[in-house]
């Protein structure tokens, strides 16, 4: 759908601020979160996992924990049948097969009238396993004696293809020009190798749901999900049910970033309750969270970039190496074509390995695999700004990509919103504040792709006037909120008067989860649409009442009025007029649409940040942090500005604490928010955000999803801030003291 | 195995429960009383999500046994509104839009009311220092911390 | 005739290039054809794959129409957070 009014627009309501709808239920403990829902009868399921982190299971035996009282039902790999094709890999995470893949992997699980005997049953289930030697380094991973996951996994987009299995799952590779070429232009080249560790999305919510699935086949399953509808296809999959079957009702979601877009326990409460004929809730612990869930991917990354003395960059290459967990499909695809995205290159290559080791499979986290790459790539470019001698802003803006230019990934640009973004941070107060001992400041631009998708909404007008509207996206960060102010600007009423609900799977048709920063450009570009056809409907009742045609009839501020002098002298009908006499003109009035919504814009963001590091302990605090970023248009600026802070402060905890660490046993060491440490309050300053607007030509109202490119820069602004006030440049995340300690005192021995 | 009685005041009611002798306050609010407003975010006191207070101290609520609560109060976020009427922290968290997914915020309401009420007029810094047992990934704190500020003083001026 | 741009790692099923035409006038007949041309590719289209056409991504619209002269890039199946 193309933007409205390519030279302008204005709104009555779009970009205020009003009250979220769901607000009031979340601030008084009534919003319903998955674990929050209880059934008649219900039972406690819980998972036995695997205490190795590579191991062949020979045989479970289940006979004791069966015979307990109390026990229900238990399902192992014999309860899942063998799937071949996409979800292959899916349903041998929900439940091992042969093998055991990871510390944690799901090998069986009880259902049991409580929870105290679901967990005796559990250790009842003896599990014979041949344990294998393990890896869960991506290096270690890829060396060829490594100890192999997969024997029928052959690199992919290597040529000849592979006669031996090994842990590299594939080789992908972007870029155009002649690298080679454009770095004999360059006065200055640096290269450098990074390396970041795994981190979680650390969603406060663990993973819940509860199943239900009756004799005659029909299931219910209530979940915290990003998308529903994935679920319940997945899972009918899984389970060999018809789709119409399975009913999936999303709860409220207490924070996904990409990590609720997959199943884990849904597909096992769901045979647990088929088996015993019962309601079974699954609740994740936060081990569990950690050990079972899907994190990001530990990477290493290698860049070169070659530079001119005039801050013209003639050349840039990188290697990016990610392990994706147990099976293949890490994001490095999508981390090797966004590593150069920011830059108009006429030379650039990026060459991404996917590889697989003993940990779990790595799942979406926002902006999946780009702020590795941008890490590596940011970083260069503040070091190559600083050998020749020119403001790191101005080497940005002297090569930030803009309309026109060939992406590092391919596409052409249209209208792009990078070089606004730098500008506006050349300009920030921030930019220009005053900088004390032992504190340096460091500045990064980030990329996203954006999304659009699968999308399908109901727009009803109630009796009074007033309008239900359904969508199918779970609300993650107050959309129902942008929903019903895009809904009421299009329809002329007051935003209070449209309430937004997320319906469940057998209600709308098939939506597209709740990722790729689609919720408020996709389900906003539906919404829109619903609400034109609904006043089309309208307009059509009226001019039934005045007996003119439709054609003649026009919608403004919520009235349905006659065209023209010559369509006719009536008085204006409100939306609330024609709503409350449907009945006699033909029945309910609703707006519907099912769109699979193209046209979702690239965004793009820079930060600037400063730290301090306290020389005595190493350890660092970030005094200062803006985040700049372009919407498109904000629909509800307090949510733009939302996620703009929070991709900030996941990517300081990211820069700066937050690690998976396997010991020598291939174990998951600090599975738990003590040792996995998140930022918290008293670790952060204020995050200033200013919005840029530059309208995508993709959307009605010009909006660019929002959600994730803001987590891309902050490992890289906080490693260049890092690197300045310790005048060491640092190449390992998270920067934790002892790493900043060591590194300061290697460079004051050189 | 024999259940434990216990006798105590939630939200000002009296109430009476049996709980096992290792269930956690938490769970015998949110199994037994169907007060689901305190979540679980981990079990072992590092996320706040479950905060309530005993006898008007801040705890998390799965570090306290069920049987604890015997002849003490506690209140949870169930009973931080008066009927229909808000308090000022719940206003102001979404005026400020300080919740984003909201799982967090009945702990932070929790927290910023006892913390309210031992200083009506904290800064900045004891805003953030109190509330850092309390985990939030949504929202990087900011709005918060603004809220907290602003339902401060508009409880100081009503005073 | 279409002029489509691959992505590196795909020129192994293309004997080596990473610029191929084939004649298509939408986004369904252009992954078929593609596919019959290059066996070798089939693999990736069934396993999906994200097209751009002058600068706009498309990840499932068989009936989007590729206009003569537009730029088209092959780009693998993206997903987001």
């Amino acid at each position: 759908m193309p933007l409205d009014n390519p030279k302008g627009q204005s709104f009555r309501l779009v970009g205020s601020r009003p009250d979220r709808p769901d607000g009031i239920d979340k601030v008084t403990g009534r919003a319903k979160f998955g674990a929050d829902m209880s059934a008649p009868g219900m039972l406690v399921g819980k998972l036995l996992r695997s205490p190795h982190a590579h191991a062949r299971i020979r045989r479970i035996d289940i006979k004791k924990a069966l015979a307990l009282p109390g026990v229900k039902a238990i399902v192992t790999r014999d309860d899942f049948k063998e799937i071949e094709g996409d979800l292959r890999d899916v349903s041998r995470n929900v439940m091992a097969r042969d093998k055991a893949l990871y510390d944690g992997h799901a090998v069986a699980a009880v259902a049991a009238i409580d929870t105290a005997t679901a967990r005796k049953a559990l250790k009842l289930i003896k599990v014979d396993y041949e344990i294998l030697p393990h890896v869960t380094d991506v290096e270690e991973a890829m060396k060829p004696g490594a100890p192999v996951l997969h024997s029928d996994l052959f690199t992919q987009g290597v040529e000849p293809t592979p006669k031996k299995p090994s842990n590299i799952a594939k080789r992908h590779e972007f870029g155009h020009g002649d690298v080679a070429k454009g770095f004999a232009q360059a006065d200055v080249v640096v290269e450098r190798k990074f390396k970041n560790e795994a981190t979680h999305q650390g969603y406060i919510e663990p993973h819940a749901c509860l199943a239900s699935v009756g004799n005659d086949g029909q299931g219910e399953l209530w979940v915290c999900t990003q998308g529903h509808y994935a679920v319940r296809n997945v899972c009918a999959s899984l389970l060999g049910m018809d789709v119409s079957k399975l009913r999936v009702t999303a709860s409220e979601i207490g924070g996904g970033f990409g990590g609720k877009t997959t199943v884990f326990i849904e597909p096992v409460a769901l045979a647990l309750s088929r088996k015993a004929g019962k309601p079974v809730k699954i609740v994740m612990s936060r081990e569990e969270v950690f050990r079972a869930s899907g994190p990001t991917s530990s990477a290493t990354v290698w860049v070169k970039i070659g530079i001119k003395k005039d801050g013209r960059i003639t050349a840039g290459d990188a290697v990016l190496k990610y392990q994706g967990g147990a099976f293949p499909g890490s994001p490095v695809d999508m981390g090797a074509m966004s590593a150069f995205a920011c830059y108009d290159l006429e030379n650039v290559r990026a060459v991404g390995w996917d590889v697989v080791v003993n940990r779990p499979k790595q799942a979406a986290y926002r902006a999946p695999g780009a702020p590795i790459s941008a890490f590596g790539v940011e970083s260069v470019i503040d070091e190559l700004a600083q050998k020749i001698g020119m403001d790191p802003i101005e080497v940005r803006l002297k090569n930030a990509a803009h309309e026109g230019t060939e992406s590092s990934y391919g596409p052409t640009y249209g209208v792009i919103g990078l070089r606004a973004t730098i500008e506006a941070a050349k300009v920030h107060p921030h930019y220009k504040a005053p900088l004390g001992p032992n504190q340096g400041r460091g500045i990064a631009s980030g990329f996203w792709f954006n999304f659009g998708g699968q999308t399908c909404v109901s727009l009803n007008i109630n009796i009074d006037g007033t309008v239900a509207l359904a969508v199918g996206t779970p609300d993650i960060g107050g959309s129902r909120a942008s929903m019903c102010l895009m809904a009421a600007e299009e329809l002329g009423i007051g935003y209070d008067q449209v309430r937004t609900i997320v319906a469940d799977t057998s209600s709308l048709g098939y939506n597209d989860i709740s990722e790729g920063s689609r919720v408020t450009f996709s389900t906003g570009m539906a919404t829109i649409q619903a609400a034109r056809d609904a006043v089309k409907k309208l307009c059509g009742r009226a001019a039934q009442m005045w007996g003119i045609s439709p054609e003649a009839v026009l919608w403004e501020n919520g009235h349905a009025k006659p065209a023209g002098a010559n369509a006719g002298d009536f008085p204006p009908l409100s939306l609330a007029d024609i709503a409350k006499v449907a009945a006699n003109t033909g029945g309910p009035i609703a707006g519907h649409c099912e769109v699979n919504a193209e046209g979702a814009g690239v965004s793009f963001s820079t930060h600037l940040c400063d730290v301090e590091i306290d020389p005595e302990t190493g350890f660092t605090r970030v005094i200062r942090y803006t985040v700049i970023q372009d919407a498109g248009k904000a629909i509800h600026p307090s949510y733009v500005e939302g996620q703009y802070q929070g991709g900030a402060v996941q990517g300081i905890g990211w820069a700066l604490n937050e690690e998976y660490i396997y010991g020598a046993d291939g174990k998951l060491q600090n599975a738990g928010f003590l040792d996995y440490r998140i930022p918290v309050a008293s670790d952060l300053p204020m995050i200033d955000t200013v919005i840029v607007e530059v309208p995508n030509p993709g959307h009605p109202y010009g909006l660019r999803g929002v959600g994730e490119t803001s987590i891309v820069p902050p490992l890289a602004a906080v490693a260049n801030a890092v690197s300045a006030a310790a005048k060491v440049r640092m190449t390992e995340i998270p920067m934790s003291p002892p790493k900043i300690l060591k590194a300061m005192g290697e460079a004051q021995r050189r | 195995m024999s259940k434990v009685r216990v006798s105590t005041t939630i939200n000002g009611d009296p109430v009476e429960y049996l709980c096992a002798a290792e269930e956690t306050l938490l769970d015998v609010l949110r199994d037994r009383l169907g007060l689901t407003g305190s979540k679980e975010g981990c079990g072992t006191g590092d996320c706040g999500a479950c905060s309530v207070t005993l006898d008007g101290r801040l705890v998390c609520s799965c570090l306290v046994l069920g049987a604890e609560a015997e002849g003490r109060e506690v209140r949870t976020v169930e009973g931080i509104a008066k009927g229909d009427q808000l308090h000022p922290l719940q206003r102001k968290f979404i005026e400020h839009a300080a919740l984003q997914c909201g799982i967090c915020t009945p702990g932070f309401l929790v927290a910023s009311k006892a913390l309210l009420e031992r200083n009506p007029n904290p800064t900045e810094h004891e805003i953030r220092f109190w509330l850092a047992g309390n985990l939030c990934r949504c929202t990087g704190y900011d709005k918060i911390v603004r809220a907290v500020v602003s339902a401060a003083a508009e409880m100081r001026e009503s005073r | 005739m279409v002029q489509v741009v691959l992505w590196g790692s795909l020129k192994s099923a293309t004997g080596g290039a990473t610029k191929v035409e084939v004649e298509a006038a939408n986004i369904r007949e252009l992954l078929s054809r593609l596919g019959e041309k290059h066996p070798g590719l089939k693999p990736q289209l069934d396993r999906g794959v994200s097209v751009s056409i002058d600068g706009k991504i498309y990840r499932d619209a068989w009936f989007q129409p590729i206009p003569p002269g537009s730029e088209v890039f092959l780009l693998p199946r993206l997903a987001g957070g």
